[in-house]
């Protein structure tokens, strides 16, 4: 088990490498081979109305002359160990873990990404519980009650759940609850470390329009997965026992249709994690997917690489946990 | 201790009504074999269902009368037949693979069944569960009951179905096609495994299966069932001694035998079974009878009843007289084509009514190819 993980942890490493490389090549190397030159480069990080000598100050000191190769290699040794600049006059230090300095406001990219990450990750979260535990309570009664008023009238919510984007159900939602009737008024983001009671409050919107979407596709994937289950031999031996209904379902079925679902929701999760771009533009809340709209509007390419790869990060990890949880849940997984 | 009257499950479909079983009685005692033979579709294991009460929906209508014990089934409430299930009555299923949880160990699942009808701990249902294991051929059992049942072998996970079926000790043994998903190999251990238990346990057992093999060798009883009826029913002995209906004649030829000639022809039995919505009229089995000839045109108009036919208890449901079924058989056991049999040939003046020489003409070995000859000459 422990190898198992310990390897798993290594290809994830790897895996990022490769990410890293991939994303590093398509906004430095594919500039460069279309003519962009270092100069041009550095004038990006300077602002507006730049005097040349600042330009060339700023090309030395992000060492933006030397091979490529050797870029990268300092752009994952500041993700690693953090790493110094030295433009001759002066010297700074990009700590850990450094994914260099943003174009917009020369600030290091990493502290703004963590200031906007704990918008996203209670954004997710919460969303999170919501649409596990109402999409597959839904999807169970569905498929307990097959062809019934509330198995058709549920799929029907869940067919337009599942069609509908957040930022229409979101808008509704707001209109609805935080202006003709203000039970959530003047949605924005709280700390929780501040308020909790108004952490969540004011998430509630945010997080119930997030989590119709996903409620609505899990609700289905546990309808057709109960459906299959039941009709499995295992259950028929469970209600050859004698076990009451309420056991075979509870227990046996719901085991069995529940493990496929942990893939899908380990990379729902992930992938949310990376920035909950509709949910955040739509309630204007600044965590990652916010922070990701900005930076591609101000094509400020050292935040879209962060952004990336922060994001494949959620996802390489998310992976990770499910393969890993896979070996405890399914018995017939076998680590090797 | 098993009484079932008149037993018919239908099931609505929107192709129509589908008659798996219709109109099904046999008894069993306690520590006896009943063995209920037929192709797939015949209704066996509808009827094996039927009796757990495991038709539940709402399309399926069930009637008849089934007696366990005293109490009847069908018009008991489904909670007592739940109470019922797994503690008086239990099943083994044909594949143990897909049977068993497969996310559950298998001490789990047999303690699971072992609590649910008796108010024990969880450390005495674990020592019960292990004795079962032991008792049923899985080895070093203290051991095992801690896997999975993707790690067993095909015939030990269904030594671990029988060790959850027994685990309540109960007085109903069905076991539906127990061996058809295993290796010939381990197919006889587990039929003597199930025939050794039952002298154990004194449990009656129903044996669901298509090979009449595994009947020969376990069962005192034996049901043949053709479309959702019975064709044949009585003591296994006279039923291989004398069959008396067509179709079982047929299920015996196409069957292998130690006793025939190697040379000689397993024969198959035309056509295929009926579709239970639309059976044939009269004897279901008409369309696929080579002897139709023989009863003055009432097999396909003329539902046939289960008489009676040779000894007390062994009852067919065919229009042949007596004197056809005895020379018919008597000829195929000599190895005739059923085409050829079914001639009315003056030479067979005297039928074969002795058992013994029955069992003569049975060993002696014919030449096939022969036969054949005459038949197309």
């Amino acid at each position: 088990m422990i190898f198992f993980i310990i390897r798993r942890l290594v290809m994830t490493v790897f895996l990022l490498l490769l990410v890293s490389l991939i994303t590093f090549a398509i906004f430095f190397l594919v500039p460069r081979l279309a003519g962009q030159t270092a100069y041009q480069l550095a004038a990006e990080y300077v602002g507006r109305n730049p005097v040349p000598s600042e330009i060339h100050q700023m090309e030395a000191k992000l060492g933006l002359n030397a091979p490529l190769w050797l870029q990268y290699g300092r752009y994952i040794k500041g993700i690693v160990v953090g790493v110094h600049y030295n433009s001759g006059t002066s010297t700074s230090f990009c700590p850990f873990p450094c994914f260099g300095y943003s174009f917009r406001n020369q600030e290091p990219v990493w502290p703004q990404m963590m200031s906007d990450a704990p918008v996203t990750l209670s954004i997710a979260i919460g969303a999170a519980v919501l649409w596990v535990v109402g999409g597959v309570s839904v999807g169970v009664l569905s498929a307990l009650r097959k062809g019934t008023l509330f198995d058709r009238f549920s799929m029907g919510v869940a067919l337009a759940g599942v069609s509908l984007p957040i930022f229409f159900t979101g808008l509704i939602a707001l209109e609805l609850f935080s202006y003709k009737w203000p039970i959530f008024p003047n949605v924005h983001y709280v700390g929780i470390t501040q308020n909790p009671l108004s952490w969540a409050s004011n998430l509630v919107l945010p997080w119930v329009a997030t989590a119709f979407l996903y409620s609505a596709l899990y609700a289905r994937i546990t309808r057709a997965g109960m459906l299959e289950t039941m009709g499995e031999d295992y259950i028929r031996t469970a209600r050859a026992k004698g076990l009451p209904e309420r056991r075979v379902i509870g227990k046996h079925a719901l085991r069995a249709t529940l493990t496929p679902l942990v893939t899908i929701f380990g990379m729902d999760l992930g992938l949310l994690l990376g920035g909950a771009i509709l949910t955040e533009v739509t309630f204007s809340m600044q965590g990652l997917g916010a922070f990701t709209i900005q930076a591609i509007n101000n094509q400020d390419l050292p935040e879209i690489m962060g952004v990336v790869m922060l994001a494949s990060f959620f996802i390489v990890l998310a992976n990770m946990v499910v393969d890993i949880l896979y070996t405890v849940i399914d018995p017939r997984v076998r680590i090797v | 201790m098993l009484d079932v009257r008149d037993l018919r499950i239908h099931f609505q479909t929107d192709d129509g009504l589908v008659r798996s079983v219709d109109g099904v009685s046999f008894t069993l005692e306690r520590g006896k074999t009943l063995g209920i033979v037929g192709e797939s579709g015949s209704g066996k294991s509808v009827t094996s269902l039927g009796i757990m009460g495991l038709h539940t929906g709402k399309n399926v209508r069930i009637s008849g009368e089934i007696w366990l014990d005293g109490e009847e089934l069908i018009a008991a409430g489904p909670g007592r037949v739940r109470q019922l299930r797994g503690s008086k009555m239990a099943m083994i299923f044909q594949d143990p693979l897909s049977s068993l949880h497969p996310y559950f160990t298998i001490g789990n699942q047999i303690i699971e069944a072992y609590r649910l009808h008796n108010d024990v701990s969880k450390k005495v249902a674990r020592k019960h569960a292990i004795d079962l294991l032991g008792r049923v051929g899985i080895p070093e059992p203290s051991a095992r009951i801690d896997d999975y049942p993707h790690q067993f072998s095909g015939g030990m996970r269904q030594r671990v179905m029988i060790a959850m079926a027994l685990s309540c000790d109960p007085e109903l043994l069905i076991a539906d096609e127990p061996t058809t998903a295993l290796d010939v190999t381990v197919q006889a251990q587990i039929l003597d495994l199930i025939s050794g238990l039952q002298d154990e346990f004194g449990s009656a057992v129903i044996i669901i299966t298509h090979d009449l093999g595994v009947v020969a060798e376990l069962s005192d009883d034996i049901l043949v069932m053709y479309a959702g009826r019975p064709a044949e029913y009585g003591a296994a002995t006279d039923i291989f001694a004398r069959p008396g209906h067509p179709y079982t004649w047929g299920l015996l030829s196409s069957m292998p035998r130690m006793d025939r000639a190697r040379s000689e022809r397993l024969l198959p039995i035309p056509g295929t079974p009926p579709s239970l919505i639309s059976v044939p009229s009269g004897c279901p089995f008409h369309p696929r009878c080579a002897y139709t000839g023989l009863t003055g045109g009432r097999c396909p108009t003329e539902v046939p009843p289960l008489r009676e036919v040779a000894s007390i208890g062994h009852a067919a449901a065919c229009h042949l007289t007596a004197e056809d079924r005895t020379r018919l058989w008597a000829e195929l056991s000599v190895g005739k084509l059923p085409d050829e049999a079914a001639q009315v040939d003056d030479d067979v003046s005297s039928p074969v009514s002795d058992l013994d020489a029955l069992a003569e003409a049975g060993v002696a070995p014919a030449d096939p190819a022969e036969a054949e000859k005459e038949a197309r000459g």
